[in-house]
């Protein structure tokens, strides 16, 4: 595969390591009420489409960025690739 | 012996004469022969044998489908099974052997199974090995995998050496028959960066085979002038003898070059094979079309060849696989052999043609069907029904076989592709979701004339181009050969009780899919596991579409309903060792070297290896026999004066910025916000999920600068989770980080004397004191005059010790330097054994203990854990199993009355039984600690705290061994801290 880095432009996927779903970027907070339960929905459970799917990879082998690239996993077009950096930012603006 | 069966004409040098053997006997060919070719040219029709049935075999092909003329080519190490005689490219010297028959191909002893096949047929091993069951692991399967299998490997290293490499191209062009070379062509001249591959040694495909005339000159010459055109072009590459082998996702393509095969006994010193990985930004298929049998009984026998093969070794080797030959076809094209043959002197005693309306030619038609052969070892008659039931007996040697042209659409269906059903042509054509950026031309695409495959490639590389915004333009087109596909469908013959073959390469049978049926295999997927029909590397490439229409006719269906079985990579076989290349040996990973490496071999130091790194295990002295007398005298050393050791290898992330001891408080289960500038602290590191992930320290170099250190195995891994917690949960800090691990060399020097050595060689006006420079300080400093360093005082040992670090450059030097200013304390180089024995009898958690099962609280360290603050994992260590009181704590055990302590043993309850049930925990980490005089360990033990004292069994029920031990703390040596302060 490859991976439209948004500043490095295409580069194979074999630079990168896959973390998996971008929902990673929503952690909870630790000293709410009810971290407990937040914390395992977290962790544990993520979905599983077949289809669009927004994943975290690791620019390992490159310039150490972490990107949210939108694919789908059925044909593994990848339609959006973001710095998780811009995607973070912006989530904590919208909070 | 002499070349009998060769022609006139050909693309051979007859100049050159090239021996070669078979089986042992001696033949010659010529350059440009394929073994096959040359084989023929020799009178030699037989080959192999079959995989199940072990019939005597032929080749049916000149190309790369080849099911049956597979063999063993080179000696030695050097000796590659399954390789196809029909695209081995014959060289001088080359030997080849048979395989799958013994004690030779004529006499071939498990030929017998060809006797019992009524009991081998379809499903037969899943029916038949069922009972006993336990004879299956030991008997059957052994037996049957003796028996079944078709070459042998060597056994031996692989001599030769590959390659990998990367190309990009704006198209690539895949297969250099007409469509190829015309698309070439067309891409070439409009400018754009084209790669041309082709899996042959001549380009050219089918133009090399046929008679037909391009603009008035031939095929092959039309060829050689394209290719010669191409070549003028910087930005054209040409590949031959390159399979692209699996078309992968976003326009990869995978494709293997038989560099250096052809060369071998020239001693050419290239790599054999180079895999490329090319990335294509658009692509065009011309992989031509293969030639489909039809399946009449014995249809096997080594002298019947696909029609279009048999033409192919007339025209293009002047080979003829018998003196007397006959054509069977449902189609004009199969006629086309006749016509060549006869022009090359062959004599064609009939050409058998089904259909009313068939072409007629300087020679016997028959309108009827092939009912049988005869001919064990090689074809000797056929047997034609007319279609006026007149039965006849034609003596020929050999029988070309035309079923019509299946496009080879393999490398359209690697990602989405589903071949869709042309009735006109009754074949698949391309069909679905194509590979991104990728198109078909020529016969491939279903175009099955010469001036179609022109056009098609032609506008294909047009329009593959326009998509990429470059401005084609077609050529003219040169006159060449459009004549429609004339043909009736014939898939089998039904005439015959002998076996129909469907798949050669498999011995499947129209039988075979016959029974599939009838015991209710109707899927088509099903179908190929039941009957094994197009598996392996045939991949359907001969076999599928006949399988498809048998099992259509029983089922009611039409082919298009029945649908198609998948087209998997690669297209032909890939050699492992293509697919290793250079990784191999010790270039499997990369070795990495501490600055101290070759100071320490130059010790007689003997090396371990951790991941990628070497490093010193122990240093062997005169006089010392077993390892143990090593590390037992560098532990002590340490412990009595003074001793150095390189721990370079442990991760080292640098941490910059306003922010940095807010964004430490997330990473680290401890507080590191109130850590004072020039201190240094433990960190323990969680995973989200409450398991400890690494430990290390973090030292306050400024209020905005922090060194962080990691496991030597983790340091990748941490690093990587600290960017992630950067810039996806917390890129609002003011913070950066860069891995500095290989940046300074940095060592231990631990032991009563590691301050006073130190003294010597750090510039006067840094007081390293104990007042000035207390246990966790750390600071920057200057060391032998100026040059740049970094101390810490932190100890693995348990000693006073630092860890002393110094740009990697200067590594060398500061060894050199310290064993120098230790003389005096007689200072102790000392390797990882010693290092971890200290670190046992200090208590000190290691990769063993942080084994991915462990909490903050098993490791005892479930207070360090902060609740003030919010840090990754701290909410779900607390979880109420891995938490609990009476879990699993770290304790420390000494063996009573052994001289072992094995680590891995699992420990219960004095007299209990050594069940899981009764299982209380296991030893992580043991030694035998010289400073106790007694072996030791670490380990993990139910309600450990509370248990001091407590004689236990450590026990390895699987290899039956059992020590008694007692429970003791962690900490082996010095509990209270004192010598860390002193």
């Amino acid at each position: 595969m490859l991976i439209p880095h948004p500043i490095l432009g295409l580069r194979d996927a074999q630079e990168f390591t896959y973390l998996g779903d971008a929902s990673l970027l929503d952690r909870p907070d630790g000293m709410a009420e009810g971290a407990s339960e937040a914390f395992h929905d977290y962790l544990y459970l993520r979905d599983n489409p077949a289809g669009e799917h927004r994943e975290l990879w690791f620019h390992e082998q490159g310039d150490r960025s972490w990107l949210v690239v939108t694919r789908n996993t059925l044909t593994h077009e990848i339609t959006k690739a973001e710095l998780a950096r811009d995607v973070a930012l912006a989530r904590r603006g919208v909070k | 012996m002499t070349q009998s069966n060769r022609l006139n004409g050909g693309q051979i040098d007859r100049a050159q004469l090239l021996r070669f053997t078979f089986d042992g006997q001696s033949y010659s060919g010529h350059a440009g022969d394929t073994l096959a070719s040359a084989l023929l040219s020799n009178g030699v029709r037989l080959m192999g044998r079959s995989f199940k049935y072990h019939r005597p075999r032929g080749p049916i092909s000149a190309g790369s489908e080849e099911p049956n003329a597979l063999m063993m080519i080179g000696d030695g190490a050097r000796v590659e099974p399954n390789t196809r005689a029909t695209v081995a490219e014959l060289y001088d010297g080359l030997t080849a052997k048979s395989q799958n028959a013994w004690p030779s191909l004529k006499l071939d002893a498990l030929g017998i199974n060809d006797v019992f096949s009524n009991f081998l047929t379809a499903g037969f091993y899943y029916k038949t090995f069922m009972w006993p069951r336990a004879f299956w692991e030991k008997f059957y399967e052994p037996a049957i995998r003796k028996a079944a299998g078709l070459g042998r490997l060597s056994m031996q290293e692989d001599p030769d050496c590959y390659d990998k490499g990367f190309l990009h191209c704006d198209l690539l062009v895949i297969g250099a028959g007409p469509s190829g070379l015309m698309a070439a062509l067309t891409a070439a001249r409009a400018g754009a960066r084209v790669i041309l591959a082709d899996e042959d040694f001549r380009m050219g495909g089918r133009l090399n085979a046929e008679t037909h005339e391009l603009g008035g000159q031939s095929g092959a010459d039309w060829a050689t002038a394209t290719l010669a055109e191409l070549a003028s072009f910087d930005t054209v590459r040409l590949m031959t003898r390159t399979t692209v082998f699996g078309a992968y996702d976003h326009g990869v393509f995978g494709a293997v070059e038989r560099v250096s095969d052809h060369l071998r006994p020239t001693g050419d010193t290239r790599p054999r094979q180079t895999l490329w990985r090319i990335y294509a930004r658009r692509s065009l298929l011309c992989a031509g079309a293969t030639e489909r049998m039809v399946g009449f009984a014995n249809n096997d026998r080594p002298g019947i060849l696909q029609a279009g093969a048999l033409r192919a070794y007339a025209n293009r080797w002047a080979v003829t696989a018998g003196l007397r030959v006959t054509v069977f076809t449902n189609n004009d094209d199969g006629h086309r052999t006749a016509r060549d043959l006869a022009a090359k002197g062959v004599e064609i005693v009939a050409v058998i043609d089904p259909r009313a309306e068939a072409p007629q030619g300087d020679w016997r038609v028959i309108r009827g069907q092939v009912v049988d052969t005869k001919g064990r070892l090689g074809l000797k008659s056929v047997t034609v029904r007319g279609h006026d039931g007149r039965q006849e007996v034609l003596q020929v040697e050999g029988l070309g076989v035309s079923g019509g042209w299946n496009p080879n659409v393999s490398l359209t269906c690697h990602q989405r592709g589903r071949p869709e059903w042309r009735e006109d042509i009754a074949a698949f054509v391309p069909g679905g979701t194509l590979p991104v950026g990728m198109a078909v031309a020529g016969a491939a695409a279903g175009d099955l004339s010469t001036h179609g495959a022109l056009r098609g490639g032609a506008e294909g590389a047009v329009a593959s181009l326009e998509a990429l915004g470059i401005s084609a333009k077609a050529p003219e087109l040169p006159e060449a050969e459009d004549a429609p596909v004339q043909q009736t469908p014939l898939w089998y013959v039904g005439e015959g009780k002998a076996r129909k073959w469907i798949d050669f390469q498999n011995d499947v049978t129209v039988k075979d899919v016959k029974l599939a049926h009838q015991e209710g295999f109707v899927s088509v997927e099903h179908l190929k596991r039941y009957t094994t029909l197009g598996m392996a590397t045939d991949q359907g490439k001969n076999s599928n579409l006949g399988g498809l229409a048998v099992m259509a006719e029983l089922t009611g269906q039409t082919i298009a309903q029945t649908g198609t079985t998948m087209f998997r990579p690669p297209y032909t076989p890939v050699a492992m060792g293509a697919l290793a290349g250079r990784s191999v040996g010790k270039d499997f990973k990369p070795t990495r070297l501490t600055p101290s490496h070759h100071w320490a071999e130059k010790q007689g130091a003997v090396f371990v290896e951790v991941g990628q790194w070497m490093r010193a295990q122990w240093f062997p002295q005169l006089g010392e026999t077993h390892w143990r007398q090593s590390v037992d005298r560098e532990a002590l050393a340490v412990r009595k004066s003074v001793g150095v050791c390189d721990v370079t290898t442990l991760g080292k992330v640098d941490v910059q910025g306003r922010d940095a001891a807010e964004f430490l408080n997330l990473i680290y289960a401890n507080g590191f916000a109130k850590l004072a500038v020039g201190k240094t602290r433990y960190g323990l590191m969680l995973r989200e999920d409450g398991i400890a992930m690494d430990d290390g320290t973090a030292a306050r170099l400024a209020e905005d600068h922090f060194v962080v250190t990691t496991t030597t195995a983790n340091a990748g891994p941490v690093y990587r989770h600290m960017e992630f917690v950067r810039q996806c949960l917390r890129p609002d800090l003011d913070v950066q980080l860069i891995s500095t691990t290989d940046s300074w060399a940095q060592y231990a020097v631990a032991g009563p004397n590691a301050r006073k050595l130190l003294q010597k060689i750090v510039d006067p006006e840094f007081d390293i004191s104990n007042e000035a420079f207390p246990f966790m300080g750390c600071a920057e400093i200057t060391v032998c005059g100026g040059t740049r360093a970094r101390l810490f005082r932190i100890s693995f040992s348990g000693e006073l010790a630092y860890e002393i670090a110094v740009p990697t450059r200067y590594g060398e030097s500061l060894i050199e330097v310290l064993m120098a200013a230790g003389e005096e304390f007689d200072v102790t180089p000392y390797g990882t054994e010693a290092l971890g024995v200290l670190r046992i009898e200090k208590g000190h958690a290691a990769g063993n203990e942080l084994n991915g099962q462990t909490s903050a609280a098993h490791l005892g360290m479930a207070r360090m854990v902060s609740t003030k603050k919010d840090s990754i994992g701290a909410v779900l260590t607390r979880r109420e199993e891995l938490s609990r009181e009476d879990g699993l704590r770290l304790m420390g055990f000494e063996a009573i009355d052994s001289d072992t302590l094995p680590a891995g043993s699992h420990l219960f309850a004095e007299g209990a039984a050594h069940r899981p049930e009764t299982d209380q925990g296991w030893l992580t980490s043991a030694c035998y600690s010289p400073h106790l005089g007694k072996p030791i360990a670490l380990g993990y033990i139910k309600q450990g705290g509370e248990r001091i004292g407590e004689v236990v069994t450590a026990a390895n029920p699987v290899e039956g061994t059992s020590v008694k031990a007692r429970i003791v703390s962690p900490h082996f040596i010095d509990p209270e801290g004192a010598r860390l302060r002193d």
